[in-house]
């Protein structure tokens, strides 16, 4: 066994990765979720909004990371939808508006008919510029903001009327795969206004570890990875969606099967590793 | 014939037959849409288009059932060939987990050459369209690309106008240093941006996150979870800090310390280690999913493939598209 396990090759080990996430996806495998804290601040953060607040909804990612993020976005979505708040949508990533279009499809258009485009919601698109973005919004959205993604003129969008920058915006809520991303808002739009804006953000697990020294003062709430994702998503359906439980909603709660069982795997191996490197130790091998 | 060969010979050789048993039985691999016609405005009836939408299989059997030959929902070529195009992509990348070929560089190779595309055309419309010519000739381009545009001429944009054609001459066989000017100013503007930044957002605001009390206290009493997290967070910083101070030698207390800070800094690695691998098995869930749910057919998890009881007709007399 020992020498087996020392001799293995590493594509075994891709084969049971292969396995341990392929079954639970197809036996549909789903685990109970308890939400955290930071699960519960987030939640409570969009939760304390009354109806007809403004939140900006930055989607700062694109289909790489579309597995952690997409359960995210959607029910960021879902619970400002049902909250009835005025939701702006915008991307500082250039597949950004896609995955805006994809939320508004699934989400806004299919559960929530009666939202009407300009008034509830608005899909300003993507614009290049990172961080060079936020700092010009904080002050002056038509600086860069002429049209929406449609190419209305913002003039011309009901919900657009009155809003000169962000800080004018009740919350921000973004979801963020790397550069420039959540980081950026809280160095750029929170940390300088901390009177006018607060955000709440859901992040890919390699940038997490990152934007926990954030917590709480600049930023009150995070998701973290498909873990985050699933809390989120079980606070928003358990209290908005009973209607709703199937499908887009339980992404991610669905997507915990595999996370536990590569997991499992995934412990074991390191034990394993441990043992051999050990045991090659006393062994006089190094 | 090597052993890895045959083996690999015989897994393709069995998904093929899958495949081919699984085409054949119309079960797998098709995509469908939505077309929504579409006018430009009430004073041009003749100017229409249709736009297309992702739709399920089941809302095809479904309108199907109700309005047989209907146009409303459809089977898509397109959406069908991009479907297998992209499940092909996606098991030539994962190929490389057995071992480096072809058809893994080949994907890569388009991935690269995709994306590179994408960024020019993206720069192109979102970027000089808007925010540079949209500014120095909006009538123009509110006449050509953007009707929504309502804008004056700003001349001052004609500064980055310059700076952009300075920085290209770096292609002139000659003056390749003209393009240093601009690329001085980028440099410059980013630096003063990201130092104020960090020293506001980071550095002191840190700073001030660190400063806690030790033991606190609610209105429920004394918070004993709360000040063990408090003080971990305070000793955790202090100790990191000793182990970056290389002034004075790491012996004695000092070393001691310093030690500590070690372990805090591998069990920061660990949990950034152990979210890497939550991510990166989420973005595999997801590719799988891909597979198994939307081109193979094998799994419904979003009720996609829900055949009612009027659809079930049309599966049982075969004509579901």
């Amino acid at each position: 066994m020992y020498e087996l396990l020392k001799n293995l090759d590493r594509r075994w080990i891709f084969l049971m990765m292969l396995l341990c996430v392929s079954v639970p996806i197809l036996l549909q495998s789903r685990f109970p979720e308890k939400p955290t804290g930071l699960a519960q601040a987030v939640f409570d953060e969009i939760d304390q909004l009354e109806e007809g607040d403004r939140v900006l909804m930055a989607f700062d990612f694109d289909p790489a990371s579309e597995g952690e993020l997409g359960p995210m976005a959607t029910a960021f979505s879902y619970h400002c939808a049902s909250k009835k708040l005025r939701m702006y949508y915008m991307a500082l990533w250039p597949v950004g508006p896609q995955m805006i279009d994809e939320a508004i499809r699934n989400v806004v258009e299919t559960d929530f008919p009666d939202l009407v485009y300009g008034e509830d919601y608005v899909n300003l698109g993507f614009k290049s510029g990172g961080e060079g973005v936020i700092k010009v919004i904080t002050t002056d959205i038509r600086q860069l903001y002429t049209t929406d993604a449609l190419g209305t003129s913002i003039d011309a969008i009901p919900m657009m009327q009155g809003v000169d920058n962000i800080r004018q915006m009740d919350l921000i809520v973004n979801v963020s795969a790397g550069t420039a991303g959540t980081k950026e808002w809280v160095q750029y739009a929170v940390t300088p206004y901390p009177e006018d804006l607060r955000i709440v953000a859901g992040c890919t697990g390699v940038q997490a570890p990152l934007l926990y020294p954030y917590i709480p003062d600049q930023l009150p709430g995070l998701l973290g990875a498909i873990k985050g994702a699933a809390e989120y998503e079980e606070l928003v359906m358990s209290k908005y969606g009973e209607d709703v439980m199937a499908g887009i909603y339980s992404e991610a709660r669905r997507r915990m099967g595999p996370q536990l069982i590569a997991h499992l795997l995934m412990i074991a191996l390191i034990i394993a590793g441990n043992v051999i490197y050990f045991t090659d130790r006393r062994r006089g091998g190094r | 014939m090597q052993r890895t060969t045959i083996i690999s010979a015989v897994v393709m050789g069995l998904a093929g037959l899958f495949l081919v048993f699984r085409v054949s039985t119309g079960s797998m691999g098709k995509a469908y849409v939505r077309a929504t016609p579409q006018v430009v405005d009430a004073q041009h009836p003749e100017g229409h288009w249709q736009t297309e939408a992702p739709a399920a299989p089941a809302e095809y059997w479904r309108a199907e059932a109700a309005a047989p030959g209907q146009q409303e929902v459809r089977f898509s070529w397109s959406h069908t060939l991009g479907l297998w195009v992209a499940a092909f992509f996606t098991l030539a990348i994962l190929s490389f987990m057995y071992c480096d070929n072809p058809v893994y560089k080949v994907a890569e190779s388009v991935v690269v050459g995709v994306s590179a595309a994408y960024w020019m055309v993206v720069g192109f419309w979102e970027v000089i369209v808007p925010n540079l010519l949209g500014k120095l000739m909006p009538g123009t381009i509110k006449a050509w690309a953007m009707p929504g545009l309502e804008a004056e001429t700003e001349w001052v944009y004609l500064v980055p106008l310059t700076l952009g054609v300075l920085l290209l001459w770096r292609l002139s066989p000659k003056g390749g240093w003209i393009s240093r000017w601009p690329m001085s100013f980028i440099v410059g503007v980013f630096c003063g941006l990201r130092l104020v930044t960090f020293i506001h957002a980071d550095f002191l605001s840190q700073i001030r996150n660190t400063i806690i009390p030790l033991t606190v206290f609610s209105d429920q009493g004394f918070m004993f979870w709360d000040s063990v997290r408090n003080i971990l967070v305070v000793l955790s910083v202090l100790v990191c800090l000793v182990y970056f101070f290389f002034s004075i030698e790491h012996k004695g207390a000092v070393g001691k310390t310093a030690r500590a800070g070690t372990w805090v800094l591998m069990i920061t690695f660990g949990a950034a280690f152990g979210y890497t691998v939550m991510g990166r098995i989420a973005l595999l869930a997801i590719r799988l999913e891909f597979l198994f749910d939307d081109w193979l057919w094998l799994v419904d998890p979003n009720g996609k493939r829900v055949v009612e009881e009027a659809a079930s007709l049309i599966l049982g007399s075969g004509m579901v598209g």
